[in-house]
C-alpha cells in the first residue's frame, strides 16, 4: 500500500470545471425539435440559402409582374398583346445608354411586337406550375406505393414492385410526347398530372427501401405492442422518420420535372401556342436565334436558374437531414480559439 | 497480485504527463481530458475505468493520434523516452501497430470483412518489416497459435464472418501482437462478448501478459474485468483522474467518493444470495418450488377469474418458436420444447448467452412472434393461433421494455406522446385524463413533467430507459417482459434504474420475465431463474438454488465465468473455474494432449456454425 493515491480535492477550479461541463450538456439538450435542427443546418448551407432566396424572387417576380389569373400585375404589357416595335428589330431596351435604363421592353420584342418580358414571365409561371404539380403528385403516389410495398411485403410488395418496374421501362419522353400531343392543349394542370403518373417510380423504390429498414426498428415493435394498427404504424410512426429521404427526393424530382417539361415543350409536345411555357418559347424562337438572340437567351436563363436553384435546395436539404454529416471546423478557426 | 507484477525496479515504458484532450465544438474548445498523468511498466496492466464520457478512451487514443479531426492533444506522453504528442502523420503511422497496438471493442467492425484474417495480419507485418510473404504467413500461423485459435493453419484463410465472436477477438489480438508492440491498448476488449467467452479472452490476456512482456492499458467500465486482470487502476470522471492506485487499494480502500460510488453501483454476483437476502416480491406458481426468501403480499389482485381461480401470467408448455422459412432458406427453430411458468406477481430471470433464444421467448410473450408449436398462455389466453382482435385484447395486459432505449422510442415523437400512446390506443384515457396520467407516469419514473415535450435524442440513456419503463407501465400490465433493460447503460445509471424497477414492481405487483445475460443483475431482481442454452431450457429453479447449487454443467460454467468486482474473490473464482473446466474435460474423455482445449472453447467454436444459422434466420426475418 505504498502506491501514491492522488486525490483531486474539491477546489474552486474543479467546481468551475464542473459548471462548464454542465454548460456543454445544457447546450446539447436545449429543447430542439428535429425540424429546428434541420432548419438550422439548412440555414448554414450557404449555396442552398442563396438558391432559396433567388427562387423566391423568381416566383415573386413571375406572379406579381403580369398577374396571376384574374389578379392584375404591375407590368403594363400582356404576353399576347401586339405592341409597336420600339427598337429596330425589337432589340431589348434595357441597357447602358448614358446610365442604366429599363425601358418599355427590357427583354426585347419579337417580330410581331409581343413583349419579351411578359412572355418569359408567363412561361415561368406555367413551368413552375407544372413543376409543382409533378412534384406533389408523383411524391404522393410514390409514398403510397412504396410504403405499402415496404411495410406489407409478401405478394403485395411483389405486385406493386413489378408494376413499378413496368412503368420504369416506359421511356418518359415518349409517354410525355404521346400524352402531351393529346393533352397539351388542355393546359398545364392536365399535362403535369399525366407526367406525374410516369415519374413516381424512383420515389416509390426509395420509400420502400426506407420502410423496409424502418419496420425492423424496435420502436415499431413497441408501437405494435402498444396496440397500434398497421395504418397508424405506417403513417404516424414510420412516415415521419422517412421524411428526410422523401423531401430530398421530392426536390430533386422537381428539378428534373422542370427540365422534362422544357424538353417536351421544346419538341412541341408540351404546352403549345398560343399558351406559353419556357420550353415552348425556346421552341418558338429557335429560328430567330441568329437574328433576335435575346428571345432565346432570356427563357434559357430562367430555365437554368430555376433548375439550379431547386437542385441546390435539394442538396442543402440532403446535408441538413443527414446526421452523419458533420462540419469539420477549419484549422484556422481552431487555431484562433 | 501474482509474482510477475511485483517488479518495481522496472523502468516505465510509457510516461504520460499532464495529458489533455480538447474538442472544438461550436467555436469553442471543450476539454475531454485534463491533466492525465500516469506511467505503465512493461508486463503491467493499467486499467482506466470510468463511465461513458469520462475521457478514458479519448485520452488513450490521443497517444497514437487517433483523435477526430476537431480534437487536439496537449501535454506529454513518452514511449520509451520518445515523445508521442505532436508527431506528424507519417511518424505516427510508424508508431501505430508497431510500437503501440490497439485491440478494439467490436471485432466485427474492426476487421475488414472482405479480406481474410491472415491477409490482414500479414499486411500489418509487411507494412512495418521487410518480410517475405511466405515468412509472414508462417509468422501469422504462429501468432494465431499464440492466441489459442483452433486450427491456425486453416483459420489463416478464413474471413471474419466465418469465425465466432470470441475467435474474431482472438484474431484481433493476434493482429495487435504481430509486431511485438511495446504498448497494447485494449479498448473494452470483452464488452461485446458473452460472459463465458469473456472469461476465455480474459484468461488469454492474462497468459499473454506474462509471455509478451508489453505494457497493457485496459480501458473498461466493467469492475469485474478490472478485478480479474489489472495491476493498477486509474479512475476517471469528467475528464480528470480522481484516483489512482494498485488494484487491491482501489477495491478495498477506495479514497475518493466517486470511486466508492462506482464500486457500490456494480452488481456483485452472490451479494444477495450469500449475504443478506434482498426483498423478492411475488409467489411461485403452484407446483413450482417456492423461493426461500420472504414473499411480500401483492398490492393488486390482478388476474383473478370470476370463479376465483388464478391464472398464471405466463405459461409455456413444450413451446416451439421458429423464424419462418423464406425462399430457399429453411425455417430456423429458435426455441424448442420450453416449459416455463410465471405466477402472477412473480419475477423470473431468464439468462443465457447471445443466440440462446431468450429474447425470442420475450418477443413471443407479447405476440410479436407467432407460436409455431406447443402452447403459450399469457394471463390465461392461448397465444397459439390467436386472431388479430384477440391479440389486441391480450396486449392490454402485457408490455415490454426493450434493450436499447435509443431505438425503441420513435425519434420523431415527443416522449409524452410515446408514453400516452398505449392509453390512447386502448381508449383507457383521453383528453385531460390522458395528460394527467402521462404526468403521473413521469412522476413515477422520477422524470420531471416538463420533459414530456422533449424528443428522445435530447435525453440521456438512463432517462430514455425510464421513458421506456413508463410506457410499459401505462396500462398497468399484469405481465411485463424486460429484455435486457439495463445492458446499454452505465453502471451507476444501471443501479438507479434497477432500484426504480424494484420499487415499481412492488407498487404495481406485475409479473415479470426479466431477460438478461448478467447473472448479477438477475440475482437482484428475480425470485426464480431459468437458464437457456441453444433454444432449450437447461435448468429452472429458485434463485438461491440456481446460484448456490446449480445442477447442470452449463449453469455451473456460466456462473463461474462471471467476473466479480473483488480481486481476491475473483482469484479464487478463477481457480475454481479452471478446476471445473478440467473436471468436465476429464469427464467428457477429451484429455488427449492434442485436444488440450477447454470445453467452453469447443462450445465457443461450435457456436460459429450456429451463428451462421442465426444470421440466416435473422435475414429470413428481415
Amino acid at each position: 500500500m505504498t502506491v501514491p493515491t492522488t486525490l483531486v480535492p474539491e477546489d474552486p477550479q474543479h467546481s468551475t470545471l464542473e459548471q462548464s461541463e454542465n454548460a456543454i450538456e445544457l447546450k446539447e439538450v436545449e429543447g430542439l425539435s428535429q425540424g429546428r435542427i434541420v432548419l438550422r443546418r439548412f440555414v448554414r448551407h450557404r449555396g442552398a440559402m442563396v438558391a432559396a432566396i433567388v427562387l423566391t424572387l423568381i416566383i415573386l417576380l413571375a406572379t406579381t409582374s403580369i398577374g396571376w389569373g384574374p389578379i392584375p400585375g404591375w407590368w403594363p404589357h400582356t404576353p399576347q398583346a401586339l405592341n409597336d416595335v420600339v427598337n429596330a428589330g425589337g432589340k431589348p431596351t434595357m441597357g447602358f445608354d448614358g446610365g442604366f435604363q429599363v425601358g418599355p421592353h427590357p427583354f426585347g420584342q419579337d417580330n410581331i411586337g409581343r413583349d419579351g418580358f411578359a412572355r418569359v414571365m408567363r412561361g415561368t409561371q406555367q413551368s413552375l406550375l407544372i413543376m409543382a404539380i409533378i412534384g406533389l403528385l408523383a411524391t404522393t403516389i410514390g409514398i403510397v406505393v412504396g410504403a405499402l410495398a415496404g411495410f406489407l411485403r409478401g405478394w403485395i410488395d411483389n405486385l406493386l414492385m413489378r408494376f413499378t418496374d413496368m412503368v420504369i421501362t416506359i421511356p418518359v419522353i415518349m409517354v410525355g410526347a404521346i400524352l402531351g400531343a393529346r393533352f397539351g392543349k388542355a393546359g398545364p394542370v392536365l399535362l403535369g398530372t399525366m407526367l406525374a403518373l410516369v415519374t413516381w417510380t424512383t420515389m416509390a423504390r426509395l420509400v420502400r427501401g426506407e420502410f423496409m429498414s424502418l419496420r425492423e426498428r424496435e420502436f415499431v415493435d413497441a408501437a405494435r405492442v402498444a396496440g397500434a394498427s398497421n395504418s397508424r404504424i405506417m403513417f404516424k410512426h414510420m412516415l415521419p422518420n422517412a421524411m428526410g429521404v422523401i423531401i430530398v427526393n421530392a426536390t430533386l424530382l422537381m428539378a428534373s420535372a422542370i427540365l422534362l417539361e422544357t424538353a417536351l415543350s421544346y419538341l412541341g409536345f408540351g404546352i403549345t401556342a398560343p399558351d406559353v411555357s419556357l420550353g415552348q418559347l425556346i421552341n418558338e424562337y429557335q429560328s430567330a436565334f441568329a437574328t433576335r438572340p435575346w428571345l432565346f437567351w432570356w427563357p434559357g436563363l430562367f430555365i437554368v436558374s430555376i433548375a439550379l436553384c431547386v437542385n441546390f435546395i435539394g442538396d442543402g436539404l440532403r446535408d441538413a437531414f443527414d446526421p452523419r454529416q458533420r462540419r469539420i471546423p477549419s484549422k484556422r478557426k481552431m487555431a484562433k480559439a | 497480485m501474482t509474482t510477475d507484477t511485483q517488479a518495481p525496479a522496472r523502468t516505465p515504458i510509457l510516461e504520460v504527463d499532464n495529458l489533455g484532450v480538447d474538442f472544438f465544438v461550436e467555436g469553442e474548445w471543450f476539454p475531454a481530458a485534463i491533466d492525465v498523468t500516469y506511467q505503465v511498466r512493461s508486463g503491467e496492466v493499467l486499467a482506466i475505468v470510468g463511465e461513458s464520457g469520462s475521457g478514458k478512451t479519448q485520452s488513450s487514443m490521443s497517444l497514437i493520434g487517433l483523435l477526430p479531426q476537431n480534437g487536439r492533444a496537449t501535454g506529454s506522453a513518452r514511449l520509451a523516452g520518445r515523445e508521442l504528442i505532436g508527431l506528424n502523420h507519417k511518424q505516427l503511422s510508424k508508431v501505430r501497430g508497431k510500437d503501440v497496438a490497439v485491440i478494439f471493442q467490436e471485432p466485427m467492425t474492426a476487421l475488414n470483412p472482405v479480406y481474410t484474417v491472415g491477409f490482414q495480419i500479414v499486411e500489418t507485418l509487411r507494412v512495418h518489416f521487410e518480410i517475405g510473404p511466405k515468412a509472414a504467413r508462417e509468422r501469422v500461423v504462429e501468432l494465431l497459435r499464440l492466441v489459442d485459435l483452433p486450427n491456425p493453419e486453416q483459420a489463416v484463410d478464413k474471413y471474419p464472418h466465418q469465425l465466432s465472436g470470441g475467435q474474431r477477438q482472438r484474431a484481433m489480438i493476434a493482429q495487435a501482437l504481430a509486431c511485438d508492440p511495446k504498448m497494447l491498448i485494449a479498448d473494452e476488449p470483452t464488452t461485446a462478448l458473452d460472459v463465458t467467452v469473456q472469461a476465455e479472452i480474459l484468461k488469454l490476456l492474462r497468459d499473454l501478459r506474462t509471455r509478451i512482456d508489453s505494457g497493457i492499458i485496459l480501458i473498461t467500465h466493467d469492475m469485474g474485468v478490472v478485478a480479474d486482470l489489472a495491476d493498477r487502476v486509474l479512475v476517471m470522471k469528467s475528464g480528470r483522474v480522481v484516483e489512482a492506485g494498485d488494484v487491491d487499494a482501489i477495491f478495498n480502500r477506495p479514497q475518493h467518493p466517486y470511486t466508492r460510488q462506482l464500486l457500490e453501483a456494480v452488481p456483485h454476483l452472490g451479494a444477495a444470495t450469500f449475504g443478506q437476502a434482498g426483498v423478492v416480491v411475488g409467489s411461485a406458481p403452484e407446483g413450482a418450488a417456492t423461493s426461500a426468501t420472504t414473499a411480500v403480499p401483492l398490492t393488486k389482485p390482478a388476474g383473478t377469474r370470476a370463479d376465483g381461480s388464478v391464472d398464471n401470467a405466463f405459461e409455456a408448455k413444450d413451446l416451439v418458436l421458429e423464424y419462418p422459412s423464406r425462399g430457399r432458406m429453411p425455417a430456423f427453430r429458435a426455441i424448442d420444447g420450453v416449459d416455463l411458468t410465471i405466477g402472477r406477481g412473480e419475477v423470473v430471470g431468464l439468462v443465457g448467452e447471445s443466440g440462446s433464444g431468450k429474447t425470442t421467448v420475450g418477443r413471443a410473450a407479447v405476440g410479436l412472434l407467432p407460436v409455431a408449436g406447443g402452447s403459450l398462455k399469457i394471463n390465461g389466453v392461448e397465444l397459439a393461433g390467436i386472431g388479430a382482435k384477440a391479440l389486441r385484447e391480450v396486449r392490454q395486459d402485457v408490455a415490454i421494455v426493450f434493450q436499447d432505449p435509443g431505438s425503441s422510442l420513435n425519434p420523431r415523437l415527443p416522449i409524452g406522446e410515446s408514453i400516452g400512446e398505449p392509453l390512447k390506443l386502448h381508449k383507457a384515457a383521453g383528453g385531460s385524463a390522458l395528460n394527467a396520467k402521462v404526468e403521473e407516469l413521469l412522476d413515477q419514473v422520477h422524470l420531471p413533467r416538463g420533459m414530456r415535450n422533449r424528443y428522445p435524442h435530447e435525453l440521456s440513456g438512463g432517462q430514455r430507459q425510464r421513458v421506456g419503463i413508463a410506457r410499459a407501465l401505462a396500462l398497468s400490465p399484469r405481465l411485463l417482459v424486460a429484455d435486457e433493460p439495463t445492458s446499454a447503460l452505465d453502471v451507476s445509471v444501471q443501479a438507479r434504474v434497477l432500484d426504480l424497477f424494484q420499487d415499481l414492481q412492488r407498487e404495481y405487483g406485475f409479473a415479470c420475465l426479466f431477460i438478461s445475460h448478467d447473472l448479477a443483475v438477475v440475482e437482484i431482481l428475480a425470485s426464480r431463474i431459468a437458464v437457456m442454452h441453444k433454444g432449450r431450457l437447461v435448468e429452472v429453479g429458485p434463485r438461491d438454488q440456481i446460484l448456490r447449487s446449480p445442477q447442470q454443467d452449463y449453469t455451473r460454467r456460466l456462473l463461474a465465468a462471471v467476473p466479480v468486482p473483488n480481486p481476491a474473490e475473483q482469484r479464487v473464482r478463477r481457480e475454481t473455474r479452471d478446476r471445473l473446466l478440467e473436471e468436465q474435460l476429464v469427464r467428457s474423455g477429451a484429455h488427449a494432449p492434442a485436444a488440450d482445449r477447454s470445453d467452453v472453447e469447443r462450445t465457443e467454436n461450435g457456436f460459429a456454425a450456429d451463428a451462421g444459422a442465426r444470421d440466416a434466420a435473422r435475414q429470413a426475418d428481415a
